[in-house]
């Protein structure tokens, strides 16, 4: 229906390098993880494409590294921690984050910049200086070394994704609904139990999906906090990366990447069912 | 009295705030003591200071301190005590740990007359002021040395501040390149990311959708695997110059040098960066209604003026939320510059991480990271009064 101007040549060269430009962007973001893909079906020990696989010959390619991963217990054990610790503090985080973001929410709330600037300073504080202090100050307390201190170190750095995502969730969340639920009776619990957490429960399920992957992702307080007890999956990609880059690290990070795409496609299926 | 809502909003977020004063902000504290409290020397000397303190540092020390200092280095070699103690005089001064390692093992056992003659004997330097001047030094209990050295300064044997000699001036020079490094990466996401954003916002359906996928997709996906990623892709047997090669762009024996320096730095963080820019100036680009920009042409702006004055100025606030939280994030960054940095493409988290888990400076370590969050600090000021740090979203 718009009734554009008819398109000089120059708009057209313009909107052509504009194109373009932004498909190199495109390529520039994905190809990296893309690459990761065939190279992790490798059949030589290497992490370059042999000219076997440039060949699409098919004996190039197998499965080898992913059975290696499946059978090596240092994997294994890694897989095991990575759940626990990130399964525990993706659940304190997302308890504690959605009960500030609700406060945070609340047209009364007092002192709302300061405390808002305090739960999002993990967030924004470089991971070097936080795996730090937790280093020193969970030495002191007997943290250190346990899987306690490292997912209390977790869930502290994931809270901020909480609040970010169930603070944009309530946003768009209609307290009319709770003054109407108040007004016939129910508990405030009972409101929020029943009429408000069911609405904004897609939000927080990205939240909590958000704290996870970061928990997943991290490698630096399970260095410094962690033992070799703690290990987790990225602690053990990074020292394999540290000594010798091998297809078995590389079939790791192309699970990893199908777990982020899986993450993707729900959350973007949450958002459409979110209270808008 | 949680009828009151201010007071019932307020109650929500006391147990995160609580959470985080446990888990977050007393870490910070413990680090700030750690960063000017080191009683280690102070208890291993208690002798050998007092007297350091009544000595001026300019009359040739009496032989009550080398008597007293002799004894007690003896004393914490038998206990196996006295690396420690050499290690933190070391670090206020090179070559002090050697020399007292020598001294310690030479006087073992012996009672000499004068102690002053023994110790000169063992080693010369005890005759000269300055390694006492180095005891007394990391023999302060709450000490600003870690942050002097933290900015390239220290101490003089008479208390006075000065530079560092030329070769160990680093840590305001690697500062220095982090900033630089951030801001220059900020510019290539922004040089980047805004002609996407900008097609993202206005392309016809289906492409928004699908060219927001692709900036999603690696905003979910792990750094440390997209950081890896790029070795596979930089590196000398790599995608790139496979790719380079191929198309007769460069010779087989002059494949390019991409990864384990600088560059490799910039591309990967600029990549693992990019999707916090798009995102936030994104959604202010949905903002702006497509009538401004035919309005604009309709009185006559080619496109040009119309970008200039009606449409790029309305993005601004979203450039400044991408922006700063690229720079801000950048500063920080660890992982990247570890995996594909090398030697030259280090930050300053890369460092403190070298002092927390190999030379065990922890002192240090933890002076330059208060330097280094001052530094996120004031970014973190200008982004509350630029945009607003309620705002921070990621949708």
């Amino acid at each position: 229906m718009r009734d554009k101007p008819p398109a000089t040549f120059g708009d057209r060269l313009g909107r052509v390098c504009l194109v373009a430009f932004c498909a190199a962007v495109v390529v520039f973001l994905i190809l990296p993880m893309l690459v990761l893909v065939p190279l992790s079906f490798n059949a030589a020990p290497h992490f370059t494409f042999t000219e076997g696989m440039l060949r699409l010959d098919p004996d190039a390619y197998s499965l080898r590294w992913y059975r290696t991963v499946l059978e090596d217990d240092s994997w294994l054990r890694a897989v095991r921690n990575s759940l626990i610790i990130g399964l525990a503090a993706t659940t304190i985080a997302t308890v504690l984050g959605t009960l500030a973001a609700l406060g945070l929410a609340s047209p009364h709330m007092p002192g709302r910049g300061v405390v808002t600037s305090l739960l999002i300073s993990p967030l924004i504080t470089p991971i070097i200086i936080s795996a730090a202090g937790m280093a020193f100050f969970f030495g002191d307390i007997g943290l250190a070394q346990t899987h306690a201190g490292l997912i209390f170190g977790h869930a502290a750095l994931c809270t901020p994704f909480v609040i970010i995502t169930v603070t944009a969730t309530l946003s768009n969340y209609n307290l009319n609904l709770n003054r109407a639920a108040a007004s016939l009776g129910a508990h405030p619990v009972t409101t929020f139990l029943h009429v408000q957490l069911p609405l904004i429960a897609p939000g927080v399920i990205s939240g909590a999906l958000f704290a996870f992957v970061i928990s997943l992702d991290e490698v630096i307080v399970v260095t410094f906090v962690g033992s070799l007890d703690q290990r987790t999956i990225p602690r053990r990609m990074w020292s394999g990366v540290q000594e010798h880059l091998n297809p078995e690290i590389l079939a790791v990070a192309t699970l990893l990447t199908l777990f982020a795409a899986l993450v993707l496609i729900t959350v973007q299926w949450l958002r459409r069912r979110g209270v808008h | 009295m949680l009828s009151n809502p201010r007071v019932r909003a307020g109650a929500l977020t006391l147990p995160l705030i609580a959470f985080l004063g446990v888990t977050f902000i007393a870490p910070l504290g413990a680090m700030l003591w750690r960063s000017v409290h080191e009683p280690l020397v102070a208890d291993a000397l208690p002798q050998t200071l007092a007297l350091l303190e009544a000595w001026d540092g300019l009359a040739a020390p009496p032989e009550a301190l080398y008597r007293t200092a002799a004894g007690e280095f003896q004393q914490l070699q038998a206990s196996r005590a006295l690396g420690g103690v050499a290690t933190r005089v070391n670090r206020v001064q090179g070559g002090s740990r050697s020399i007292i390692m020598r001294t310690a093992r030479e006087l073992r056992g012996t009672a000499p007359a004068s102690w002053r003659e023994a110790m000169i004997a063992a080693h010369p330097a005890w005759g000269e002021a300055a390694i006492w001047g180095a005891i007394r030094r990391a023999g302060e209990r709450y000490t600003i040395r870690h942050y002097l050295n933290a900015l390239d300064l220290k101490q003089d044997i008479q208390g006075r501040i000065v530079a560092q000699p030329q070769e160990q001036r680093i840590y305001l020079k690697l500062l220095g390149n982090t900033l630089a490094a951030s801001a220059a990466i900020t510019l290539i996401c922004l040089a980047l990311g805004y002609p996407l954003a900008y097609l993202i916002a206005n392309a016809k359906p289906p492409w928004p959708n699908l060219l927001l996928l692709a900036v999603l997709l690696p905003f979910w996906s792990s750094l440390l695997v997209r950081s890896m990623s790029w070795i596979v892709m930089l590196q000398k047997e790599g995608v790139v110059n496979d790719l380079l090669v191929a198309l007769g762009l460069v010779a087989e024996d002059g494949r390019l040098i991409m990864v384990y320096n600088m560059i490799g730095t910039m591309v990967t963080m600029t990549q693992l960066l990019l999707p916090f820019l798009i995102l936030p100036l994104c959604a202010v680009m949905h903002g702006i209604p497509p009538l401004h920009l035919r309005a604009a042409a309709s009185l006559g702006a080619n496109p040009r003026q119309a970008f200039l004055h009606v449409y790029w100025p309305q993005t601004l606030p979203g450039v400044a939320a991408g922006s700063l939280l690229v720079f801000i994030l950048a500063i920080g960054y660890y992982i990247a510059p570890a995996l594909v940095g090398g030697r030259t493409g280090q930050f300053i988290s890369n460092l403190i991480a070298y002092h927390m888990q190999y030379s065990l400076n922890w002192g240090l370590a933890a002076a330059l990271n208060f330097v280094l969050l001052v530094c996120v600090l004031v970014i973190l000021v200008a982004y509350n009064r630029l945009v607003g740090i309620e705002r921070l979203r990621f949708d």
